[in-house]
């Protein structure tokens, strides 16, 4: 299996100007290391508004000119450059936007699903692909030539989805892809992105909700304050013995079926010295209020916490 | 207002004219100059209504006559800047929008800023200076050459003296459309789905042209309909300025000789004009715009 996206230690700031002209840059990821393998779902599961979307975003090369990104991207072992991002996208990589916002409310969904063409020929080859992947998706002609004003919350979804499919890429990115959809949608969405990764696609899942996480994907990252804190398999979230990281723990603790085990404390928006846990953390060292933790791996599970492993010692 | 005005028909209808005070009254009776305010706006009304408007006092003709003839010279001009000032307005609109911040945006915005902030009849005059005075590329004014009849004037000879005025009268339209059709492409922009559409990996001018424009033209045809007012406000300035015979100058001349019928006229075919416009531009939403389309048809 191939390595389709690698990321490693990617950091996204954002320079503001506060009190006039003062500047400040404020850090939304940090240091962020993934991987995704083909026919492999991974998930980043962190709270709402915590700059998940950044990821996809830097990846697709379409951040905003006011920020700054260090760090590597690869697709395929090759560093994702701007102007390759440029050729890939829409092309290799696709991205799987939020909502139906995403689409020109002037244009016919059909035709923002076959998008931009060169001539006549093109246009008439992409629109058989469309009508092959509607098709797929239960959506018939009649849903051609609506405007997406029109369309319902399932039917928005599938044709975002078929939107990503018609230039048949290898790497999905879906961003939030459920948000907003009553049950039975949901569990259509997890059904079709499952799907992809039975016909060889790798998929990048960007979510905030827990359980379409671990429904749907072979690992999960959790992301804490712009940082990626554990990597970890989704058969270890079943027994919170084989979770390591603290946080994970009493994240899962907090599901409903685990006890509704509360836990007090926000994430940090500062900048912190330390642990981004440490104000939290049940189990602290002395060490973690000053030095931040290196993500590491330890027995397959990728995991940035000083109780863990010999490897973290003092840097 | 105008009865407030000290106006008097009889005395603008007499010109410099000696009469003797009989038979002032004489005609005082005749034009109904005696009658009280409200008799003579009911009176206005009647005849409206059977479809006259009255005699104009100093063309000595019917009124409708006067706008009929005034009003076509007026109409070309100002359909002719109108497109010019839509075409070249959102243009100019779509490229400063695309290229936010670029020294061509800076250039088209400073440019729009003088343009909205300098007077109509200024331009004029400026034009006139540069173009017909200096470099004599033009004619002064006047739609028609010296000493030849209306009949008798080319095709050619009209519309090259339509130009200097329809540039003119299209310079304000431009500043107005191009500023806000460059601020509604920034906005589009800044949208998701434009986002989206570079994310799949769509060309820069290709997403200008096929969900820019799209979603930038609707809004601004509308703009442009409802810029009828402000075309009819310009047109009497610069019909002023360049001696064309239109509606604008045969408005100016009712105000000042105070030719009532005619001034009462004008007012009403304006607003017409004007209701038009912005009716239009509300017919032309419905059609266009699908969301408001399939409202109507539910």
């Amino acid at each position: 299996m191939e390595k389709l996206l690698e990321v490693n230690n990617l950091s996204i700031s954002f320079t503001q100007y506060v009190q006039g002209l003062n500047r400040h840059d404020l850090k939304v990821i940090s240091d962020l290391t993934i991987d995704v393998m083909e026919n492999e779902i991974v998930a980043i599961l962190g709270s709402s508004g915590s700059g998940k979307s950044l990821l996809a975003h830097s990846i697709l090369g379409i951040l905003p000119y006011n920020s700054h990104v260090s760090g590597e991207i690869k697709y395929k072992g090759n560093i994702l450059t701007q102007e390759l991002k440029e050729k890939l996208r829409g092309k290799e990589i696709c991205l799987i936007p939020q909502s139906v916002n995403f689409l020109d409310p002037l244009m016919k969904v059909s035709e923002q699903a076959i998008g931009e063409c060169k001539d006549e020929n093109e246009h008439n080859e992409k629109k058989l692909r469309q009508r092959e992947v509607f098709d797929k998706y239960g959506l018939d002609e009649s849903v051609d030539d609506l405007y997406p004003f029109e369309l319902s919350g399932g039917m928005a979804r599938k044709v975002l989805l078929s939107t990503a499919l018609i230039g048949n890429p290898n790497l999905l990115i879906a961003d939030e892809p459920t948000p907003g959809l009553d049950r039975k949608s949901v569990e259509e969405t997890i059904e079709d992105i499952k799907n992809l990764k039975e016909n060889g696609k790798g998929v990048l899942l960007i979510t905030h909700e827990i359980d379409v996480a671990l429904k749907t994907a072979d690992r999960i990252a959790i992301f804490y304050s712009g940082y990626v804190i554990e990597i970890n398999k989704v058969e270890n979230f079943s027994d919170t013995d084989k979770l390591l990281h603290p946080y994970t723990k009493v994240l899962i603790n907090a599901l409903p079926r685990n006890g509704f085990n509360f836990s007090e404390g926000v994430q940090p928006l500062d900048d912190v010295s330390g642990c981004p846990y440490y104000e939290n953390c049940p189990v602290r060292l002395d060490k973690c209020e000053n030095n931040i933790p290196q993500l590491i791996e330890h027995n397959g599970v990728m995991i940035r916490c000083f109780n863990i492993g010999g490897v973290n010692d003092e840097p | 207002m105008i009865q407030l005005s000290p106006i008097d028909p009889v005395k603008a209808y007499l010109g410099q004219r000696i009469v003797s005070q009989e038979q002032l009254a004489i005609m005082g009776d005749y034009w109904g100059t005696n009658l009280s305010l409200g008799e003579r706006v009911v009176g206005w009304l009647q005849t409206l209504a059977s479809g006259s408007m009255g005699f104009s006092l100093i063309y000595r003709v019917p009124v409708t006559e006067v706008i009929m003839q005034k009003f076509t010279a007026s109409l070309t001009l100002m359909v002719v800047s109108w497109v010019i000032s839509a075409i070249v307005g959102f243009g100019l609109g779509i490229i400063a929008g695309a290229k936010e911040g670029s020294w061509i945006d800076k250039a088209i915005k400073t440019y729009c800023y003088i343009l909205q902030s300098t007077p109509t009849f200024w331009i004029g005059l400026v034009l006139l200076m540069v173009f017909s005075v200096y470099l004599g590329w033009f004619p002064i004014g006047l739609s028609v050459p010296m000493g030849q009849l209306a009949d008798t004037v080319t095709f050619w000879q009209w519309l090259y003296r339509l130009i200097l005025p329809a540039i003119t009268l299209s310079i304000v339209g431009i500043a107005s459309l191009t500023m806000y059709t460059r601020d509604k492409l920034i906005n589009v922009k800044k949208s998701d789905y434009f986002l989206f559409a570079q994310a799949r990996g769509e060309s820069f001018w290709g997403i200008i042209k096929n969900h820019g424009i799209r979603n930038v033209l609707l809004p601004a045809i509308t703009i442009q309909f409802l810029s009828f007012n402000e075309l009819f406000g310009g047109t009497i300035l610069v019909e002023q300025v360049f001696a064309y015979p239109g509606i604008g100058q045969a408005t100016v001349a009712a105000g000042l000789r105070s030719d009532v019928p005619l001034l009462l006229g004008i007012v009403i075919i304006s607003t017409i004009f004007v209701f038009v416009g912005n009716l239009l531009a509300d017919v032309i939403y419905k059609y266009v715009d699908p969301r408001i389309r399939s409202e109507d048809d539910e």
